[in-house]
């Protein structure tokens, strides 16, 4: 079944701003699309419309073959944003915990989550810290481990790595896409950095601004699983060209 | 243990600067004879030295210390002022809980808790009291009308910053709770009330010295002479006679004032887990 399906969607916010108009996109079991384009081009929005925290002007979204509305009510799908948006005064491993708690699991098997989760980010043995003791790549891993940790079949990130230095962004693409491929979950992604969604989708939504629109759609061909040696390949320099091109195509001025 | 012994080294220094500045006044103007402001004389300013003493002295020929009599004093007071700020902290915070509820009711609300305050404690005490007394007279002690007077002057600050507290929240946070599909409830109790705990101490660091005046204000509206307000009203009759004796109540109303001050101090670093550039 088709993970995400939107059709037609806009959106107009008050004031007569188009941040979107007419797109029409699936997302099918285990992609990982990015939707990539200018600032401005409401890829942002398109993902608050998938997660129903924003509703469209017109047009539709589907998750999991129902609303977007019934899937959040669901928890069909876990969030990650540019900012870790940790609770100070939860420790890491509470942090973990505050969706488990929402879903109502008893103490015992939300521990044994936790412990699971930081594993998978490598994190083990920093349950007990609060959140501003960790650095910003460490504080991004737990926010992936709480979106994951009620092992939602989608995961939404907004620009997760953006405010992390290239060299950490770097080490947690590799570390996301064995996360992916780990939980056998399908992502969408929104980055505005072209190696980044080259290194990590299947598929590229290039979008442009004002109204904000798909302009092209690249499919990655690039061999799974994905090291960082990926990233010295010629067909990698190849595809972040041809995803270039088509957000110059697209309008954008590089 | 460094910096605390620096900052006991601070506080005994700007004491001695105090006392230095009060005693050095005291001096010009006894010498200069000086009647502005005010003229300076054993009873508008008395020694310091003279009010300590007398804290140790009878206050009545072959009675208990005057120490003695106003730490009792305190202890009244500071039950009053304990239940009255409870009251105000619960009563306050429950308010700013129902106001955060919507724009529309904050916004028509809010003129009033203001409104509140700008009619004096003493205009009010003679209605709650005969209004508490002519309804619960034989269940309510005079004491507890005092707390709930206290409470009235206490749920303001708790009010206007638990608010500001609750609306505090980052709003990707909300977002955040939302995706999970948490309701109004748990976003208010996992992510709102404990965003609103910085500037819930806040407040209380204010309502904690305001309880005490609240209740000192409110004991003699309510006949009550067991406590600081009653002490104050007694030294006052003989403020002439013997000034350092109000003084004295003065010193140890403050320092109780102080204490409270400190109790919510400790209980905010115990409480209030924050990054440190974080605590509002």
């Amino acid at each position: 079944m088709t993970v995400v399906e939107l059709k037609g969607v806009s959106k107009e916010f008050h004031g007569g701003t188009v941040a979107l108009q007419g797109i029409d996109l699936d997302v099918e079991p285990r992609e990982f699309v990015s939707l990539i384009g200018p600032s401005g081009c409401g890829k942002s929005t398109l993902l608050r419309i998938i997660g129903d925290l924003i509703a469209p002007t017109a047009g539709t979204a589907t998750v999991n073959g129902k609303s977007a509305e019934s899937a959040r009510r669901d928890r069909d799908y876990g969030i990650v944003f540019q900012q870790a948006v940790l609770y100070d005064w939860r420790t890491v491993g509470k942090n973990i915990e505050l969706p488990l708690e929402l879903l109502g699991w008893d103490r015992k098997r939300r521990k044994a989550r936790v412990a699971e989760m930081l594993e998978l980010v490598e994190l083990g043995g920093f349950e007990g810290h609060h959140p501003w003791q960790l650095s910003g790549g460490m504080q991004q891993r737990v926010a992936i481990a709480r979106a994951l940790s009620f092992q939602p079949a989608l995961l939404l990130m907004d620009e997760p790595f953006g405010a992390l230095d290239e060299m950490t962004r770097e080490r947690l693409n590799s570390e996301l896409l064995s996360i992916w491929a780990e939980t056998e979950s399908t992502v969408v992604f929104v980055t505005h950095s072209i190696p980044e969604a080259v290194f990590l989708s299947t598929r590229v939504v290039v979008m442009s601004a004002r109204p904000g629109r798909i302009a092209e759609v690249i499919d990655i061909d690039l061999p799974q699983p994905r090291t960082g040696a990926v990233r010295e390949d010629a067909r990698f320099f190849e595809l972040v060209t041809s995803v270039r091109e088509a957000l110059i195509r697209g309008g954008v001025e590089i | 243990m460094r910096a605390r012994a620096e900052r006991g080294a601070t506080f005994l220094a700007v004491l001695g600067v105090l006392w230095g500045a009060w005693e050095g006044w005291r001096w010009i103007g006894t010498h200069f004879h000086l009647t502005w402001p005010f003229t300076v004389n054993d009873t508008t300013m008395p020694h310091l030295h003279r009010i300590v003493q007398a804290l140790f002295q009878p206050a009545q020929v072959n009675g208990p210390s005057l120490l003695h009599i106003l730490l009792n004093a305190s202890a009244f007071t500071a039950k009053e002022a304990v239940l009255g700020f409870v009251l105000g902290a619960v009563g306050g915070f429950a308010i700013a809980v129902v106001l955060s509820q919507s724009r529309f009711l904050e916004r028509g609300v809010i003129p009033y808790v203001v409104a509140s305050q700008t009619i004096p404690l003493l205009a009010i005490a003679p209605m709650v009291i005969v209004g508490l007394e002519s309804k619960f007279g034989g269940t309510l002690a005079a004491w507890e009308c005092v707390s709930v007077l206290a409470a009235y002057l206490t749920f303001f600050p708790v009010t206007i910053n638990a608010l500001r507290g609750l609306q505090s929240a980052d709003p990707q946070a909300v977002e955040l709770m939302r995706s999970y599909a948490a309701g109004r409830w748990r976003i208010l109790w996992k992510l709102q009330a404990p965003a609103s705990l910085p500037y819930l101490f806040s407040a209380f660091r204010i309502a904690a010295p305001l309880a005490i005046v609240g209740a000192i204000i409110s004991e003699p509206s309510a006949s009550i002479q067991g406590g600081l307000g009653g002490a104050i009203v007694n030294f006052n009759q003989y403020y002439s006679i013997e000034p350092q004796e109000l003084w004295a109540t003065n010193v140890i109303s403050a320092l109780l004032g102080i204490v409270f001050f400190l109790v919510v101090v400790v209980a905010e670093r115990t409480i209030v887990r924050r990054a440190p550039e974080n605590v509002a």
